[in-house]
């Protein structure tokens, strides 16, 4: 019993050391495995505040930028307003196509990263609001990334520039589907994986989500043809993308909530199991 | 409660406030980003508790971690260089370092810089190899420590100079 004490005493840096290596590289490796909650993240109110202050300076920083996008969009819209024929139709968020107004949350980026091979975004909206895991993050662009941690005022998002991220997508003109990934280089271009050889692809043809996916509705703009290469050893394309998004200057976003999601898994989860 | 403790205390929150403000805001070349946090880790007095050190640098890099999203990778990289100080001690200053009295934040002594050049790159080569966790970006590890540890040594050494306690 005394050299056990003793061997605890006289090690207790080498043990300390141990502990705390081995804490970190199991939230590492947790982190690494795909699409599971982490236990560290920004959303919760220490870095969430934090962030939020940060972003109110930069805010004010932009303004005058800020003006001159709505003084567009004021623009814009008063070109609506005098050529409207219908004004009983809300012309705004019409133009997403798929998908009802009530099924939308409109938040802000707060917190962006882009430089490493895993980004994420931080929302200063969260469960209050209706957010859960899973939800499609887009804007008026294209789409954005998935939600992942929701606390109650905030919200992490798996942004698309994340070499974790899969989404399904499709060729606009011919529903010839692949996998949407990013291999951590560029942040203007993502990849488009297992294309089939069959696609007539040209430069320029324009990428949107497709209706495989249960987190975002069908057609749904990512960005356009870029490159096609041909994969060796398979039939496929991959095809590099390039974003209608400029990921690295995120404002405003919305969040789509998917309605027939559950029913969907339910559905599919029900399959499964009479297979077994 | 001693002043050391309070300065030790004083120069944690302010590096990282500085870290998260200002240079995690910093992407030289869009994947350059330097790191100067550790300089709590590199400044800690030579001859003081050693499981303090390795303790508060796992705060210290567990806190990162929560404001980039990165899982643990901070406090990993941050525990092994707490852990490994000593040796880089030994390795710059020769074996009787602990007999001197070391005070890093005066002029920049060729040892000096060597110490802070080893444990620079310990940090960013485990940070980053954390962060990839795959062989294949071998080489994207490498570049990316070698470019942000220049960067982070710069910025190091002009805080180093920039708090500088006055000559009593």
């Amino acid at each position: 019993m005394q050299q056990i004490f003793n061997f605890i005493i006289r090690n207790s840096n080498r043990l300390l050391f141990l502990l705390l290596l081995g804490i970190s590289l199991a939230l590492t490796i947790q982190s690494h495995s795909f699409h599971r909650s982490r236990t560290i993240s920004s959303a919760n109110f220490i870095s969430g505040g934090v962030y939020e202050k940060i972003n109110t300076i930069n805010e004010y920083l932009n303004l005058r930028t800020e003006n001159d996008e709505l003084v567009l969009e004021n623009a814009r819209l008063k070109s609506l307003l005098f050529n409207i024929e219908d004004t009983t139709k809300a012309p705004m968020i019409d133009s997403i196509k798929g998908v009802k107004p009530a099924d939308i949350i409109v938040s802000k980026v707060i917190h962006n990263s882009y430089s490493t091979h895993e980004n994420y975004l931080t929302l200063n909206s969260g469960s209050n609001e209706g957010i859960k895991q899973d939800m499609g993050v887009i804007n008026s662009l294209g789409i954005i990334g998935v939600i992942d941690n929701t606390s109650p005022n905030y919200s992490t998002v798996v942004s698309i520039l994340n070499m974790k991220s899969h989404i399904n997508a499709k060729l606009k003109k011919s529903n010839h589907f692949g996998s949407l990934t990013w291999n951590g280089k560029s942040t203007g271009y993502v990849q488009l994986e297992d294309v089939p050889r069959l696609a007539s692809i040209r430069k320029g043809d324009t990428i949107v989500t497709g209706g495989q996916s249960v987190i975002f509705p069908e057609g749904i703009n990512i960005g356009t043809v870029d490159i096609v290469y041909k994969k060796e050893g398979t039939s496929f394309y991959v095809i590099k993308v390039k974003l209608f998004n400029d990921m690295t200057n995120l404002g405003h976003v919305y969040i789509i909530k998917s309605k027939g999601r559950e029913e969907l898994i339910n559905l599919e989860n029900k399959s499964k199991e009479k297979d077994e | 409660m001693n002043s050391a403790l309070l300065v030790n205390i004083f120069r944690f929150i302010m590096l990282l406030a500085i870290q998260i403000v200002i240079f995690n805001n910093m992407n030289f070349l869009g994947y350059i980003s330097p790191y100067p946090y550790i300089l709590y880790i590199i400044l800690y007095p030579v001859n003081s508790n050693r499981s303090g050190l390795i303790i508060s640098s796992f705060l210290l890099g567990i806190t990162m971690d929560m404001f980039c999203n990165s899982g643990g990778i901070h406090a990993a990289a941050c525990v092994i260089l707490a852990y490994y100080r000593p040796y880089i001690f030994k390795f710059s200053f020769g074996l009787s370092y602990e007999y001197q009295t070391i005070k890093l934040n005066e002029s920049l002594t060729p040892e000096r810089f060597s110490f802070i050049l080893v444990s620079v790159f310990l940090h960013h080569i485990v940070l980053f190899i954390l962060e990839a966790f795959q062989f294949k970006f071998i080489w994207d590890i490498l570049l990316r420590t070698l470019f942000s540890s220049v960067f982070t040594i710069l910025i190091s050494i002009i805080i180093i100079y920039l708090i500088k306690p006055n000559k009593r």
